[in-house]
Order: C-alpha cells, then structure tokens, then sequence
C-alpha cells in the first residue's frame, strides 16, 4: 500500500485532489469516519493558506506504524512569504488575507499534534498527526 | 462540477452532489443569487447532503449565499449537514452565524413555507433597499 503521497498545490482542484487522497489514506490506516473528516478538512485548510499566501507548494501524506499503532502525518509547505509573528498567527481571529481568521488554530484543534516552522522570505512549514485510538 | 439548482414552486433548490472546488462554491453562490431574482424565488435550500468537507472557505461562501438571497429578498435554508461535519465545524470554530438550518430537504422546505407565510416579510428585505427590481421575463413563446 502506498504509504507516501505528494500532492502539489497550484490551483484549488489541488486542494480537493489532497484531501481526498487524504481521506483514502485514512481509511487505509483504519480512521473512523469522523476522523477522516477531520483529516480531510484539516488538509484543505493548509492547502488552502499555500494557495492564498504562498500560490503554490506541496502537501505530503504519511501512513505511518509506531507500537503497532496506524496514524498519519501531514505535512504542508510552501516556499512563500513566511509567517512574520507566528504567534499571533496561532490565536484564534488573526489573519493577513482577510480571511476568517480561524485557520491555524482550528487546524490545531483537529489534530493529535501540530508542529509550525516558518521562515520570512522563506516558506512555512506545518506538519500535523493523527493517530488511531484503539 | 456544476449544483444542479430545480425551481420548485416559489423556492430553489441546490443540491451538491460531490465535493466541490472553491471556484464551484462561487459560481454557486453566484448562480443562485441571480436566479432568485430571475425566478422571483422566495426561499432558498442548499442541500449539503453529500459534501465531504465543509472548511472555512465553504462555511464562508455558505454564509455570503444566505446573506446575498436575504438582501433580494429570499430566505435560505442549509440542509443535510451530518453528524461528522458538524462535529468539525465545532472543533474548527465555524459557524453558519445568521443562516438558518434544517435537519433534512423535508424539514427545509416546511421551515420555508412557515417563514415565508409571514406578512410584510418579502417588503422588509428587499422593499426600500432595491428600487429598480429586474424586469420581469417572458414567460416563452409556446
């Protein structure tokens, strides 16, 4: 079984093609429906910020096996502006693009875990996890 | 993809029958906020039934159609959202703030037939607001 996925983001079909790989992915690690909700959406909403501020970069899906525990791990990067207070970026109704403001945090909230790097002038990283709860 | 939008009666009815691109979401919101006008619609049901996600975006353009409806003078209703994307939305912190929501089709067409019954309604969103209403269209020429 395919245990990596690279998907990359130019347009918003690339963000319905993520998610959806996205979601197959889960239902191979075993993910309950809820879950691969939460997985599908929380991939749209990082697709979505590389289109918006960065226009293109990549999404990469992981299968992964730790204590014989199935999970999966996102990781969404882009070679764009960068995020100059990632702090502020990580409160609840901060956004640059006027948008909702909800993004990062909410994302957060999805998952098991939620790492953000991110470089001015460079590019921004986001890796998130989840893992299966037997 | 294009939502196949069906008139019935005074009311439209948007049914998304697949996950939908951003661009598929505003030609959407676009579609049914001249229809109403063109239709003369009273009331709107946007049956998410079959969507796979609803994120920030969708919630948004969600939103931005019952406001729009609302300004010309049509009531919306979203309908079908299921347990697991309302689950998200919670966690996600979104919210349909000021759009109305019904369990099933079923229920969305009985709330719209109970709202639009209301004296004075149709005048108090789009009366004074719209002066210049669209002409109205030929009803064909069979």
């Amino acid at each position: 079984m395919a245990t990596i996925e690279h998907i990359l983001i130019h347009s918003d079909r690339d963000i319905l093609l993520a998610r959806q790989k996205g979601r197959a992915m889960g239902m191979l690690a075993g993910f309950v429906s809820t879950d691969l909700t939460l997985i599908a959406t929380a991939i749209s909403e990082l697709a979505r910020n590389i289109l918006l501020y960065a226009r293109e970069g990549e999404v990469e899906l992981h299968l992964i096996q730790e204590d014989r525990r199935n999970g999966m791990v996102i990781i969404a990067r882009d070679q764009g502006p960068g995020i100059h207070d990632v702090e502020r970026a990580m409160q609840d109704g901060f956004s640059t693009s006027g948008g909702l403001g909800l993004g990062l945090p909410g994302v957060k909230r999805l998952m098991d875990s939620f790492e953000l790097i991110s470089v001015p002038g460079r590019g921004t990283t986001v890796q998130i996890s989840k893992w299966l709860h037997k | 993809m294009d939502v196949p939008v069906l008139k019935q009666g005074q009311y439209l009815i948007a049914t998304v029958q697949s996950a939908l691109t951003d661009a598929d979401l505003a030609q959407l919101r676009h579609s049914l906020v001249e229809q109403v006008g063109r239709f003369r619609s009273r009331g709107v049901i946007v049956d998410v039934t079959a969507v796979d996600v609803l994120d920030s975006f969708a919630c948004r353009t969600l939103r931005d159609i019952a406001h729009m409806a609302g300004f010309r003078g049509a009531e919306t209703v979203i309908v079908g959202i299921h347990p697991d994307l309302a689950f998200t939305m919670v966690r996600l912190g979104l919210s349909l703030e000021g759009v109305s929501t019904a369990l099933d089709l079923e229920e969305g067409l009985a709330f719209l037939d109970k709202e639009t019954r209301r004296p004075g309604r149709r005048a108090l969103h789009s009366g004074a607001a719209m002066p210049h209403p669209e002409p109205r269209k030929p009803r064909g020429n069979h």
